[in-house]
């Protein structure tokens, strides 16, 4: 390997690639790649016609444009919609079918599959490109009677499941990137808790995108079924390539009566080099709904990867009592930028949000909060409290925070709270005389920073994702 | 142990320390005093590697260029400085902080790192030793700590990395009398052969409980007299006028 991409490698330890034969659909957007994508999956055909009615709907919309960071135009009919490995045209029945190349890859990446090696007590659905490849632990859970198995499979062994909730909380017709999604989504993950079920294991996807020139549209669809609980967490990596790709998923959750649905996130995808060149595109529509009364959704994110993170995971707060959070960690580094947030609409009676966001930012790094708390005309005894944090290094790097708040209730009641501050000189002194390099400060000062989010993690990660913090902002002090 | 030898500092183009030169020896304690603004903080900053100064002279640590070693390098070989003003780091939680310095020490001399309960126990020991109240241990950094408090705490610290070479701020600065005692017990629990100190002070009592080897007058960016204790105890009656 030649030195450069040696060092390179350092920086960014999942850059590597793959090599491995693939399928692909034929370059490009159309409704031929649409249909040859419904095709191969073998789809019912109502699946095509909803594929097909947002693709008709997507021709019409124009990219948002309101965001901070901007992008040079993305060419759509250069990109590949479909991309699987070559020994998938079957999918296989158990591990030991699974190509030996791709269980080496996810053991580089730290997720082992097989099974005598799986984590402790995490379940994992892992997606390479745009097929799932193997889901871990599904006989324990099938015993509750719990779902969970990517979405394709959930297509053909639940299709009322599906048909009933696809769709239902990000409508196909919502935005650019939700639509094209729904036009040319391939594969993501599908879990369903029966009434009354505790999920006794934390259920866990992890994608990957490798194949060059592909966009991933996965599309993850989680039902908390009345009185039932689950905690889900997302992790994801990409090899490095001078290019930038798209990822553009949709996450739908519903919680119904009394249901919980804990959704975090740890996002790691290549950020592009030191000076910006290549990195993901990461354009995410996230959105929960708690359908019915005293059902809670809380999401937890830790933003560290990507080109352009571009997310606002949502919930919709239809049922009365019922409860929103968003905890988000979004660290930018050299050339990264970021602009997340969240939406909070309050629809039902004594409905409550929280907001909580820690926005780190160094190098050339541009980081951006914005949020909007709708509180709607019956929300009566609404609340919400909102608090925003961001944290300089250096004197190059940008923070902002964009609120709005819209409150048709006047018996509601909204707080926000929000502060700068800059990791001073001082600081780091006194840290170094303690006997820490400027690495261990940095890491130490902002783990203290983002303590509240972290602790929301599910414990397995809290480590990793602190670990993650750290890593991210190498080389960000002279 | 350190040796100072005739060392000029300035900061933007103003001269602070002019020719100053210092020799301790190991197990010695040595006081410096001298006037509001004589550069005695800055002396500090210097030894324990603050950028911002530009500095000529030398000084060897321990047959070291102490300017040859980073700032974390130098406290890893056992230099300590106990701040004038220590500094506060909002959301790091201090028992952590001590963990995380007190490991980083540690790991640089090749001994294990202390997991969470190892820790807890010794710091427990020590913070009662030196009758510091535990409840500290558990908020953010240097936060809301009173005067008092901040002070202690470096003193904890010290205690627990137990350094070669202490230097201490006017860490008896705005101590109560019994808090005061404290100090000097931290520092006398240490004092042996192979330890050394430099302690900054405008106080003859602190000195009172400590009885160091040495006293010092640092005033026109040199040491300008050197004596025992009863220098101290003269420029308690007449002040710095005189020197
Ligand atoms: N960053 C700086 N910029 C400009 N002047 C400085 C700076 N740091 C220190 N000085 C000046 O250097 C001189 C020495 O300061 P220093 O803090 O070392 O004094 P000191 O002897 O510790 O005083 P005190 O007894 O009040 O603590 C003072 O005149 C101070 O104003
Ligand atoms: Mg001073």
């Amino acid at each position: 390997m030649r030195e450069k991409e040696l060092e390179k490698l350092k920086e960014y330890k999942y850059g590597f690639s793959t090599d491995i034969e693939t399928i692909k659909a034929p370059k490009g957007l159309n409704e031929e790649v649409i249909k040859f994508i419904s095709k191969i999956k073998k789809e019912p055909k109502w699946l095509l016609d909803w594929r097909l009615k947002a693709y008709k709907r997507l021709k019409v919309l124009k990219e948002p444009n309101w965001q901070k960071p901007k992008y040079p135009k993305i060419n759509y009919q250069d990109l590949y919609y479909y991309s699987a490995p070559k020994s998938f045209k079957e999918k296989p029945k158990s591990l030991d079918e699974l190509d030996p190349k791709l269980l080496e890859t996810y053991k580089k990446l730290g997720i082992p599959l097989q099974e005598q090696k799986r984590l402790n007590n995490i379940a994992v659905d892992a997606v390479f490109d745009s097929v799932s490849v193997a889901t871990t632990f599904k006989e324990k859970l099938t015993e509750k009677g719990i779902i969970f198995c990517s979405i394709s499979e959930a297509i053909q062994k639940h299709p009322d499941l599906v048909k009933k909730y696809l769709g239902s909380v990000i409508p196909i017709t919502d935005h650019y990137f939700a639509t094209l999604n729904s036009a040319v989504f391939t594969d993501g993950s599908f879990v369903y808790i029966p009434e009354n079920v505790r999920c006794p294991m934390e259920l866990s996807t992890y994608f990957r995108i490798n194949a060059s020139q592909t966009g991933q549209f996965e599309r993850t669809l989680i039902i908390a079924d009345k009185g039932s609980y689950v905690s889900y967490l997302e992790g994801c990596t990409a090899p490095m390539r001078d290019e930038n790709q798209l990822h553009a998923a949709n996450v739908e959750l519903v919680a119904l009566d009394d249901a919980e649905i804990k959704y975090s996130t740890v996002q790691n995808w290549y950020p592009g080099d030191k000076d910006g060149k290549g990195g993901i595109y990461n354009f995410v529509t996230k959105r929960g709904l708690c359908k019915g009364k005293n059902s809670k959704i809380s999401w937890t994110q830790v933003e560290t990867g990507s080109a352009i993170t571009w997310k606002y995971p949502s919930c919709i707060l239809m049922g009365d009592n019922s409860i929103g959070e968003f905890y988000s960690i979004a660290i930018t580094n050299n050339y990264q930028k970021a602009d997340t947030g969240t939406k909070m609409t309050h629809l039902g009676k004594n409905t409550k949000s929280k907001i909580i966001s820690k926005g780190i930012s160094a190098g050339f790094a541009d980081n951006t909060y914005r949020g909007l708390v709708d509180i709607g005309r019956n929300a009566i005894n609404s609340r919400n409290y909102t608090q925003c944090d961001s944290l300089l290094i250096g004197n190059k790097c940008g923070a902002h925070t964009v609120p709005y708040i819209r409150n048709k209730n006047s018996l509601a009641n909204v707080e926000h709270e929000a502060t700068t501050s800059k990791i001073s000189d001082e600081q780091l002194f006194y840290c170094n005389q303690r006997g820490l390099n400027q690495e261990e400060a940095v890491s130490l000062i902002v783990n203290g920073f983002c303590k509240e989010v972290l602790q929301q993690l599910p414990m397995e990660f809290a480590v990793e994702a602190q670990k993650l913090v750290g890593i991210s902002l190498e080389g960000s002090v002279g | 142990m350190l040796n100072i030898h005739n060392l000029s500092a300035k900061i933007d183009k103003k001269s602070i320390l002019n020719g100053l030169s210092l020799k301790i020896k190991p197990g010695e304690v040595h006081a410096i005093m001298g006037p509001n603004g004589s550069g005695k903080s800055t002396l500090a900053n210097i030894l324990s590697g603050k950028k911002g100064y530009d500095i000529s002279g030398k000084v060897s640590y321990e047959n070291n260029d102490l300017f040859n070693l980073a700032i974390e390098e130098r406290a890893h070989k056992g230099l300590f400085l106990a701040f004038q003003y220590p500094l506060e780091i909002p959301g790091v939680n201090t028992s952590n902080f001590l963990k995380t310095s007190l490991n980083a020490i540690r790991k640089s001399k090749g001994q294990k790192e202390l997991d969470a309960l190892e820790f807890l126990k010794i710091v427990k020991k020590k913070a009662s030793e030196l009758k510091i109240d535990e409840k500290i241990l558990n908020r953010q950094l240097n936060v809301g700590f009173s005067g008092g408090e901040k002070k202690k705490n470096e003193i904890l610290q010290m205690s627990l990395i137990e350094p070669k070479m202490a230097i201490l701020d006017e860490t008896d600065s705005g101590l109560d009398i019994d808090a005061l005692k404290i100090v000097a017990k931290g520092v006398n629990a240490l004092r042996g052969k192979e330890r050394s100190f430099l302690i900054i002070t405008h106080y003859q009592r602190l000195l009172d409980y400590i009885k160091p080897d040495f006293v010092h007058v640092l005033m026109n960016g040199k040491i300008a007299k050197s004596g025992c204790m009863e220098l101290a105890e003269e420029l308690e009656k007449t002040g710095y006028e005189k020197i």
